[in-house]
């Protein structure tokens, strides 16, 4: 339920690069168009410059009225202030070990379990793509307390084990290799028993070079969300300097009795948000080609 | 169902394996200790879990902050969810015309999709601050209301309401693009030239061709904003004012991990568990029934 969305998103994306040609219009349309998409963009843009200008500048430009929309030169100033107060380069280091282990680790453990599930017969396998599926309506916010509980029995409270493998299990990533796996010629796996290869010089050889852009996808899924996660570090970490980045900025908003050093803040801000949306912005290609690819 | 299968006692099971051990200790054993801790209250010290039964229960659904916390809860998604796609659909209707350049729009549009919640959250925070906020100084020229969230609720969940929807527009907007795209132009043209108007168009062609796509964003929006959002209301206003933006996520998070009441939080997650599964349940029988693909 949680993440329904990679593979329902196929459905749509597959229109999204589709270019089935529209309806001639009167010549009006076009401009219209491109009107109401720059207004968009333009308007989904301005929070992230004002961001951006507000971390440039000094206390005072932040707390004058008019609020000023120019860059200042406070820069690099206000970037290493928020670097050095919050240790930011722990933060962005566990944010990335996280995002990137939870991105790798549900790739794999759900590739293996697709591989089982479409390629084997073996007593028990309905019962187990059962118990992945009734996963997807447990999401981390309906058993708070107690997962948290089952973290502090292991011992990995304050570690990356703790930050990381709880996660790993993946319904919708288990579905879309399936998926996937299913629309692939059966001569594919005769053609490789044939010469003499076994099911994991098949998975190895033949279907992971096959499943690259669906790894893609997933990836570009999968490391947003566990960069972006807050509920699930905040749960499990309590030592500053195992809280991932977007939980570390909570420290860094200034309340009421304090200095509204909001251009600290917002230097913070633009360090942690660029690292997912760089990633969407690059690999945006083989995001929308991949998850075509598993609706072949 | 394949044919083609490889023959192999062990291997599939080790293959599983690690999928069912995530998924067993981190998924079922958590959601039974809910349903078992629901029944208990902590001591007066704390020290050892007594038993009371439905207790826990009884408490919840007499208690009218919970109620007001699942107001809030459906109140916020609803708008964050159907604003949010309404307003992407007529813009994408408006916007709908072979035009050049769209995959750099598309680019120009998806990248909020990136921003965590709480991350957006802050910026916003900031564009609605009572006293340096650009937000309220534009308003102060317009009516002499004070938009300060720290004193008014409703201006609480405008900001954050704003702050999610600031994140799933470009994303909505250019999934809803895209399906427009998909449909062919002769269908419109037909329907045109039988006499029907934009308006009638849209509603007897455009908008059924697009429910998958609804269906999809729709799914996608709300539990987006039911389920991801904790982080933006903990960042930013942390349920306040008053109860103003306490969703029901972040008040099971909050009773079990600030008030210490595990049994309390606990109940809380069952019924939370309960709301997701008929959610699940209610997605899969329209997505049977009325979706056209």
């Amino acid at each position: 339920m949680a993440s329904t969305s990679p593979i329902a998103g196929a459905v749509a994306t597959a229109e999204l690069a589709g270019r089935l040609p529209a309806a001639r219009r009167r010549d009006l349309s076009g401009p219209i168009a491109h009107a109401i998409l720059v207004v968009s963009v333009v308007v989904l843009a301005f929070p992230l410059y004002y961001a951006f200008v507000i971390s440039t500048q000094t206390l005072d430009d932040v707390t004058s009225l008019p609020p000023k929309l120019l860059p200042s030169t406070h820069l690099a100033q206000n970037y290493a202030e928020a670097w050095a107060r919050v240790k930011m380069g722990r933060l962005l280091l566990n944010s990335a070990i996280v995002a990137l282990a939870v991105a790798v680790g549900k790739i794999a453990i759900s590739l293996l379990s697709a591989f089982a599930i479409v390629y084997f017969n073996f007593r028990g396998k309905q019962l187990v793509f059962w118990l992945i599926f009734i996963t997807l309506m447990l999401p981390v916010p309906v058993r708070i307390v107690s997962t948290y509980q089952v973290i502090s029995v292991l011992g990995w409270v304050d570690t990356y084990w703790g930050l990381t493998v709880p996660l790993m299990a993946s319904a919708t990533g288990t579905f879309l290799f399936r998926q996937f796996f299913q629309t692939m010629p059966d001569s594919l796996a005769e053609a490789a028993q044939l010469d003499g290869a076994g099911p994991l010089r098949f998975l190895w050889s033949f279907l992971l070079p096959l499943s690259k852009a669906n790894m893609a996808a997933l990836f570009v899924i999968l490391f947003v969300y566990g960069w972006n996660d807050y509920l699930w570090p905040l749960i499990v970490t309590n030592r500053p300097e195992m809280r991932t980045a977007v939980i570390g900025i909570d420290s860094l908003i200034p309340r009421t009795s304090q200095l509204p050093e909001w251009n600290v803040t917002m230097a913070a801000a633009m360090m942690v948000l660029l690292p997912p949306v760089i990633v969407i912005v690059v690999m945006q290609r083989w995001f929308v080609k991949g998850l075509i690819e598993t609706e072949k | 169902m394949k044919r083609t299968v490889f023959r192999n006692r062990w291997l599939p099971y080790a293959l599983v394996a690690p999928q069912l051990a995530v998924t067993i200790v981190f998924f079922f054993w958590p959601a039974f200790d809910s349903l078992r801790l629901s029944l208990y209250r902590a001591s007066p010290f704390g020290d050892r879990m007594i038993f009371i039964g439905a207790g826990n229960y009884e408490r919840l659904l007499v208690d009218p902050a919970y109620f007001r916390s699942i107001g809030t809860s459906f109140l916020f998604s609803a708008l964050v969810t159907v604003a949010g796609l309404a307003v992407a659909l007529l813009l994408a209707a408006l916007a709908n015309a072979k035009i050049s350049g769209l995959a750099i729009y598309r680019t120009l549009l998806l990248w909020p999709y990136g921003i965590a919640p709480a991350i957006a959250g802050v910026i916003w925070l900031f564009i609605f601050h009572p006293s340096f906020g650009v937000l309220p100084y534009v308003l102060s020229f317009i009516t002499a209301y004070q938009f300060n969230w720290f004193l008014k609720g409703w201006v609480a969940l405008v900001l954050i309401v704003a702050a999610a929807i600031w994140k799933q527009f470009g994303y909505n907007l250019a999934f809803y693009l895209a399906g427009l795209q998909a449909i062919p132009g002769s269908v419109l043209e037909a329907a045109s030239v039988d006499g029907a108007g934009p308006i009638r168009r849209f509603f007897a062609i455009t908008f059924p061709l697009l429910s998958p796509v609804t269906f999809f964003l729709f799914t996608l929006n709300m539990t987006f904003s039911f389920f991801e959002t904790f982080g933006l209301v903990h960042a930013v206003t942390q349920g306040g004012p008053g109860e103003a933006t306490s969703i029901l996520v972040f008040r099971a998070w909050k009773d079990g991990f600030e008030g210490l009441q595990l049994g309390y939080s606990a109940a809380q997650s069952v019924l939370l568990m309960l709301l997701v599964i008929v959610i699940t349940a209610a997605q899969f029988r329209f997505a049977e029934k009325k979706v056209t693909y």
